[in-house]
């Protein structure tokens, strides 16, 4: 008997009900804290739907075999954390290249390295972005509460089928831990859509077509199909043959970067608060955008103009809305759980001259509202 | 299934191959080819994977689906595809440096594992794509570019390997004896599980020449010595064996493949087992 998945739960196993009412019918991973939930979730629940879980050697053969089931037609994930997360950069870029969907959760915790299993940061924003090597582009969503968790794994498989694409899931361990109530509900008819099959005959079809305009993205069926086609990591012409031409690799790369940018607006998502008269603006996401909540609602409490621009899209990066808030505003605030990277994409959009202020924290601990709330007394006098 | 040619198994238009005149390669693709045509297998429903270095352009040649991964993760890809789609058949590509040096915990987990795949090892015994360095199986004193002084390390037995790691079908043939090669890949495509089958080679270019094997022949004729089979080896003192490659089976039993065991073990806990 499928037993109804109870609505007060936790952040990890909340992506895990989400992969699963996405269809997602394979999970391959490696244990490791603050993440396991994920996969034991999927342990359990992947049978009673008729999908398989598979515990591989280690994070670049889990990465590999949901790259593979991908091929065969599955929609396919799996979840670590930070020091797993860097031996799957080697397959994700394969995912990259070869251009096949699938979904990694990265629930973040205090690196470099072995850093502190148990507690939360927001370190990986950037190896999200160029953790593999070479150029091309990613999609990255950043969930701040329990019901996040849940939809934004839904939206991922979408996001990665309709843009043939890996997608990642940024959370870190304070969300993925968290338990709040969840609303289980079942997929929008277009995230619960099979990958479109190729219309055209057989012999005619080209897996690595290109629109240039990057309006249609070539589908992908699955091995077993009618179609017969090589897949490749390495550099390809249109039919996955060898293409290593300076024309053709130049058409490859600009594409792999071109299928994420054109089609921003369909990607980007952003969530605002307060922010229609506010004067001072916080940029936040994940678990500090919970903190930043709170202190602008505390700000406004006390009479200050703030607002909140959570970006629940990190990659591509929300330039419009960002560039937008930022030339409304008198300064702005970032928090996050590390040195300073989503500030310094901030900076790169401050074409206004205000002051950008980082609010970084990389002891383990969450920021304090209060913390947030002090920055955006400081600016102001 | 009935028997076809194996030419139908091969992307003609890709021909040639990139591979050095006298390589080892072109007749271990040919008995894999053979193997598909001699089982008819459908071409849409066949998976060639492949890893990196010169054999890992193997699919490349092959008419079926192909999947030409990273250096050496072409088990785990594999494993992903044949557990999300029984249907196929997959066939693993990988060189020595591939499958079973920077591959080698993948080789052994899946050999345990026992997913339903057939590798495919060809065995040069050194890297030859990037310039003849040593592999996992490079012999002692052997000289390659990064063991000018003669190796010093010993190398993996690579059906021992797979043997003790549980695979549960593993043989070693030749690529002296390409007929006998199609044999033992048809064989380990028909086993059900983890099938492992090593085809002893030659890199005439790199690891022959700097060995004092100037030429393909000599190369060839080189591996032919230093083979004997299972049942002539059984003859053999370990003095007489040292340096020879030992050609036949290691291992061949039935162990119900991964896919067949957790699709049993789902549909009972699902309550839809022989007890419902
Ligand atoms: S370098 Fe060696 S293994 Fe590679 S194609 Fe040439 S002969 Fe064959």
């Amino acid at each position: 008997m499928t037993k109804l998945p109870p609505l007060f739960t936790s952040g990890n196993e909340a992506i895990a009900e989400g992969a699963i009412a996405a269809g997602a019918s394979f999970y391959a991973g490696y244990p490791i804290t603050p993440s396991s939930e994920i996969a034991e979730t999927a342990a359990r629940r992947l049978p009673e739907t008729g999908g398989m879980y598979v515990q591989m050697e280690d994070e670049l053969s889990s990465m590999a075999a949901i790259v593979g089931a991908s091929v065969s037609g599955a929609r396919a994930f799996t979840a670590t954390s930070g020091p797993g997360f860097s031996l799957m950069q080697e397959n994700l870029g394969m995912a990259v290249m070869g251009e096949i969907p699938c979904v990694v959760v990265n629930v973040q915790r205090s690196g470099p390295s072995t850093g502190m299993a148990t507690k939360p940061a927001q370190g990986d924003v950037m190896q999200a972005r160029w953790g593999t090597h070479g150029d091309h582009g990613i999609i990255t969503l950043a969930p701040s509460s329990v019901q996040d968790c849940y939809d934004f794994t839904i939206r991922a498989f979408s996001l990665a089928d309709r843009f043939r694409t890996p997608v990642i899931l940024l959370a870190d361990a304070a969300v993925a831990k968290l338990k709040e109530n969840v609303r289980f509900r079942p997929p929008e008819p277009e995230e619960a859509a099979q990958r479109p099959l190729p219309d055209c005959p057989p012999e005619e079809y080209r897996p690595f077509a290109v629109d240039p305009e990057e309006k249609v993205i070539t589908p992908l069926p699955p091995f077993g199909s009618d179609y017969i086609f090589r897949i490749t990591g390495s550099m390809h012409d249109e039919t996955g043959g060898q293409g290593a031409s300076p024309a053709n690799a130049d058409r490859v790369i600009r594409h792999l970067a071109g299928k994420i940018e054109k089609n921003r607006d369909a990607i980007v998502r952003v969530r605002r608060f307060f922010l229609d008269d506010a004067e001072w603006a916080v940029i936040a996401f994940g678990c500090s955008a919970r903190s930043a909540r709170a202190a602008v609602r505390e700000a406004r409490r006390q009479g200050i103009p703030a607002g909140l621009l959570e970006l629940t899209t990190l990659w591509p990066f929300p330039d419009d809305e960002v560039r937008d808030v930022l030339s409304r505003v008198r300064g702005a605030a970032v928090p996050e759980l590390n040195l300073g990277q989503a500030a310094g994409e901030v900076r790169r959009l401050n074409d206004f001259g205000i002051p950008v202020r980082g609010i970084s924290r990389v002891d383990g601990t969450l920021i304090p509202p209060g913390d947030i709330l002090s920055a955006i007394k400081e600016a102001r006098s | 299934m009935t028997a076809r040619n194996y030419r139908e198994y091969l992307a003609e238009n890709r021909l040639p191959t990139i591979w050095c005149p006298g390589c080892g390669n072109g007749i271990v693709l040919k008995a894999v080819a053979g193997a598909f045509a001699d089982l008819g297998l459908d071409r849409r429903k066949t998976a060639a994977v492949s890893g990196i270095g010169c054999w890992g352009w193997a699919d490349d040649y092959l008419a079926v689906n192909a999947f030409h991964g990273t250096h050496g993760r072409a088990l785990a890809f594999a494993t992903g595809i044949k557990l999300a789609n029984p249907e196929l058949t997959v066939v693993v590509l990988m060189g020595d440096g591939d499958g079973a040096t920077i591959g080698g915990n993948h080789l052994i987990h899946a050999a345990r594992r026992n997913v339903d795949l057939t590798a495919v090892v060809v065995n040069n015994y050194n890297y030859g794509m990037t310039g003849g360095q040593y592999s996992g199986t490079t012999p002692r004193g052997s000289i390659t570019s990064t063991s000018p002084l003669g190796h010093v390390e010993d190398p993996f037995d690579l059906c021992a390997l797979a043997a003790a790691a549980g695979a549960s079908f593993v043989a070693r043939g030749s690529v002296c004896g390409g007929e006998n090669l199609r044999d033992l890949i048809r064989r380990g495509l028909e086993h059900r599980g983890f099938s492992f089958v090593e085809a002893a080679s030659v890199c005439p270019t790199h690891f022959g020449r700097k060995n004092g094997r100037r030429t393909p022949a000599e190369a060839f004729r080189w591996l032919r010595d230093h083979s004997v089979s299972r049942e002539r080896a059984a003859g053999l003192s370990e003095e007489e064996l040292r340096g020879k490659q030992i050609l036949g089976f290691f291992a061949d039993r039935q162990s119900e493949d991964y896919g067949t065991r957790y699709r049993k073990a789902a549909e009972h806990f699902r309550g839809e087992g022989e007890s419902s």
